[in-house]
């Protein structure tokens, strides 16, 4: 008995360790952030959806964007909702600011930035993720290699801030210091007998996680939460990887 | 001591302040004026209308009933002070107490200052020709008391100065309105036959007091000298502005983050005993081959905390071109606004914490892409869906309105809404398949149409009516169609992606 419960602590102690030694430590003071996703807890490590670090989201065309940045929304709404404000930078303006309000998060919460070069756009996200205030950081940065991805990673594991990264059309996808990859897909929505158009309805992949398990679910933006539809698969990465030549970007 | 006065009087204040500004109203018959019980009163008269016979306090209608072709300018109430007070800071070269004497004049303390010039004579006439050199009308005259010096300014000999302990001899052949009285008072002594300060001198001051009053007394007293009186003198606004030497020329960026944080410590000690934040920063480094080269800092909030300033410059050293050596540094703060000591550390609890954490990033990224990379949306007032957000004016603006609920509206919009082809089957019914960029896409689910109308008090065109659309793989649009089907050939665009 006593036995079983020392072996239980230094399994717990090795794990927050491994997880710490990843870039995934949490501060013990710091409250679990609830995402609305209890399905996907599964997935992660600590059965806590990662904060505190990089995450990107790939998208190949531009009605997988338009369902990322509904996903990335209705997560904000969430982080907003407990830790403070957050920066939105990008370089295009296709967001339409009061569709933000339908997926939780009122619009005039986000502070956008608009650089106008390529060039800034890294230094602002990364001057953005070392701010200690925010609770999370989301930028429209196509391009990442490597060694910028890792360079966000130190920046965010000093302070804490939660860095979402939407690539739509990226110039490639070889791998990047991120802990954890998504692809974002509309699909059908589901109406019933009504009919008309349903509720946001997404397949979300989580193609990679450090320290977790990939998979995929099928889930719908019902007003004001998540709702899991479908799980499809839950071992096994999922081939979701698009890779594109930089001439056929809009 | 016996102090001494100097009194500049300027007929001719505000013409004189529009000539400067519009050298094409020199010698044009004009006049400034404001309306008053329903008329038009003229507050100010230039020297040529002065000469046809316009004087202030007339009706600008009898004004042109004299000169049809005369030019009435609207007349700025505060503008007089504004540049009296500018006046009086120019008149500190010659003393350091100089007050306003609204409307139209000043007083300056001049005691101990006019042996520096050699002698009230010499002084006068420098001041009076730089004054002059500004472009103003001016009379000036030098007495012991307030009183005298005003009465000499307007109605003695331009340039007169009364000698010491001398008031009453000078006073005595000018008029009583001289005396600053007011215009019942002044009324009442003409029908006595009192037209000279000389011949009240022979009353005894009983009689007069019982006769007129104190106020006649007062001002007697004032100008001889027997009251007191006081001016109060103008305090400029504090520069805050630091210099720095350097023995040997400077080149290197080193140098310069050294010098830029030799700067701000005294500065923003500056700053905090005038209990001001700056919100603009400017550095000036002076070349030794005369050059001057300048980065300047901004900040959304005034700020006086030194870390933080010399990181929004260290971010613009770079720029600076040291040529053959920087020897001069000077760092000013030309825009400050209040700041409260008691506010910094009595309530910077967590919360404050946070915002000064996010108000110095912001200020940051102002310094590298501009104010107006930073954005916050706020809801507007209109349907039409280009104008139904707007940038709010400053980071800390609440919306007005709330966002509109339960409005289905993608969350990716296009710029411009783009053309597409599409088959449909009948008005008002959503499209069946529509072409977008050669991709041809099956409808399978529709919500719609929602008409929203174009707002015809700000453009004319056509109205829309839109369509939420799902085609076969679960992909969202939001499509319009515009115009009428009776009255215009239909036309299709594609303005939008769902989540």
């Amino acid at each position: 008995m006593i036995q079983e419960a020392i072996k239980k602590e230094v399994m717990d102690r090795l794990r927050r360790e491994i997880l710490a030694a990843e870039g995934l430590q949490r501060q013990a003071y710091e409250p679990k952030l609830d995402m609305g996703l209890p399905a996907l807890a599964s997935a992660f490590p600590d059965q806590t959806f990662p904060t505190g670090c990089i995450h990107e989201f790939i998208s190949p065309d531009m009605e997988s964007a338009a369902a990322t940045a509904g996903f990335i929304t209705a997560l904000l709404g969430h982080m907003t909702k407990q830790k403070g404000p957050c920066i939105w930078v990008s370089r295009h303006r296709r967001l339409f600011a009061p569709a933000l309000f339908a997926f939780g998060l009122p619009p005039d919460q986000v502070i956008f930035i608009h650089p106008d070069k390529d060039r800034d756009l890294l230094w602002t996200t990364e001057q953005a993720l070392k701010c200690r205030g925010l609770a999370a950081v989301i930028a429209d940065v196509p391009d990442l290699d490597l060694t910028a991805s890792r360079r966000l990673q130190l920046a965010v594991e000093q302070s804490r801030v939660t860095g979402l990264l939407h690539r739509y059309l990226p110039g490639n996808t070889g791998h990047t210091a991120c802990v954890a990859r998504w692809q974002i897909k509309p699909l059908s929505s589901e109406t019933g007998d009504l009919p008309g158009m349903g509720a946001p309805r997404w397949q979300v992949n989580l193609l990679k996680v450090r320290n977790g398990r990939p998979g995929t679910w099928i889930i719908d933006w019902a007003i004001d939460h998540f709702e899991l539809s479908t799980q499809l698969q839950q071992s096994g990465p999922a081939k979701e990887i698009f890779i594109y030549p930089k001439a056929a970007r809009a | 001591m016996m102090r001494r006065y100097a009194a500049i009087w300027f007929p001719y204040l505000v013409p004189d302040r529009l000539i400067s500004r519009q050298p094409e109203l020199r010698g044009q018959v004009f006049v400034t004026s404001l309306p008053e019980r329903g008329r038009l009163v003229i507050q100010s008269a230039s020297t040529a209308a002065v000469a046809s016979g316009i004087k202030t306090g007339m009706i600008l209608a009898d004004a042109r009933a004299v000169h049809p072709d005369l030019l009435a300018i609207d007349h700025d109430p505060e503008l007089p002070a504004t540049l009296l007070r500018g006046l009086a800071e120019w008149c500190m070269r010659f003393t350091p107490i100089a007050a306003v004497d609204l409307p139209d004049g000043l007083v300056l303390d001049i005691s101990g200052c006019a042996h520096l010039w050699g002698g009230e004579e010499s002084y006068l006439k420098e001041i009076a020709r730089r004054i002059s050199k500004l472009g103003y009308h001016n009379r000036i005259a030098i007495a012991d008391t307030i009183g005298t010096v005003w009465a000499l300014s307007r109605y003695g000999k331009n340039g007169s100065i009364a000698a010491s302990g001398r008031q009453t001899e000078a006073l005595s052949s000018l008029p009583v309105s001289s005396l600053r009285l007011t215009d019942p008072l002044i009324d009442r002594l003409h029908k006595l036959g009192l037209h000279h300060i000389g011949s009240l001198a022979h009353i005894p001051q009983p009689a007069l007091k019982r006769r007129f009053g104190t106020e006649l007394i007062a001002r007697l007293g004032q100008a001889s000298g027997d009251l007191p009186e006081h001016i109060t003198p103008v305090i400029p606004d504090p520069v805050f502005q630091e210099r720095l030497e350097c023995l040997e020329p400077v080149r290197t960026a080193k140098a310069i983050e050294i010098a830029i944080r030799r700067l701000l410590e005294p500065l923003c000690q500056h700053l905090l005993r005038e209990k001001k934040g700056l919100r603009q920063a400017v550095l000036k480094c002076y070349r030794i081959d005369n050059e001057v080269r300048q980065i300047e800092v901004g900040t959304i909030r005034p700020v006086r905390n030194t870390a933080h300033l010399f990181k929004l410059f260290e971010n613009k050293i770079a720029t600076i071109a040291p040529g053959l050596g920087i020897e001069l540094f000077v760092m000013e703060a030309p825009v400050v606004e209040p700041l409260d000591v008691q506010q910094e550390r009595l309530w910077l609890d967590a919360g404050d914490q946070q915002n000064e954490v996010l108000d110095q990033l912001l200020d940051t990224i102002a310094g590298r892409l501009g104010q107006d990379a930073i954005r916050r949306y706020l809801p507007a007032e209109h349907h039409w869906p280009e104008r139904s957000y707007v940038a709010a004016a400053s980071l800390s603006d609440q919306p007005a309105i709330p966002w509109p609920e339960g409005l289905n509206r993608p969350i990716y919009v296009l710029p411009r809404p783009e053309p597409i082809k599409v088959s449909v089957p009948l008005p008002d019914y959503p499209p069946m398949l529509f072409v977008y960029k050669n991709v041809v896409h099956n409808i399978k689910k529709a919500d719609g149409p929602e008409r929203i109308e174009r707002e015809w008090w700000i453009e004319k065109g056509l109205q829309r009516d839109y369509y939420c659309v799902e085609d076969e793989d679960g992909k969202r649009y939001w499509l319009f169609r515009s115009g009428h089907y009776e009255t215009h050939v239909p036309e299709w665009f594609i303005h939008g992606f769902f989540a």
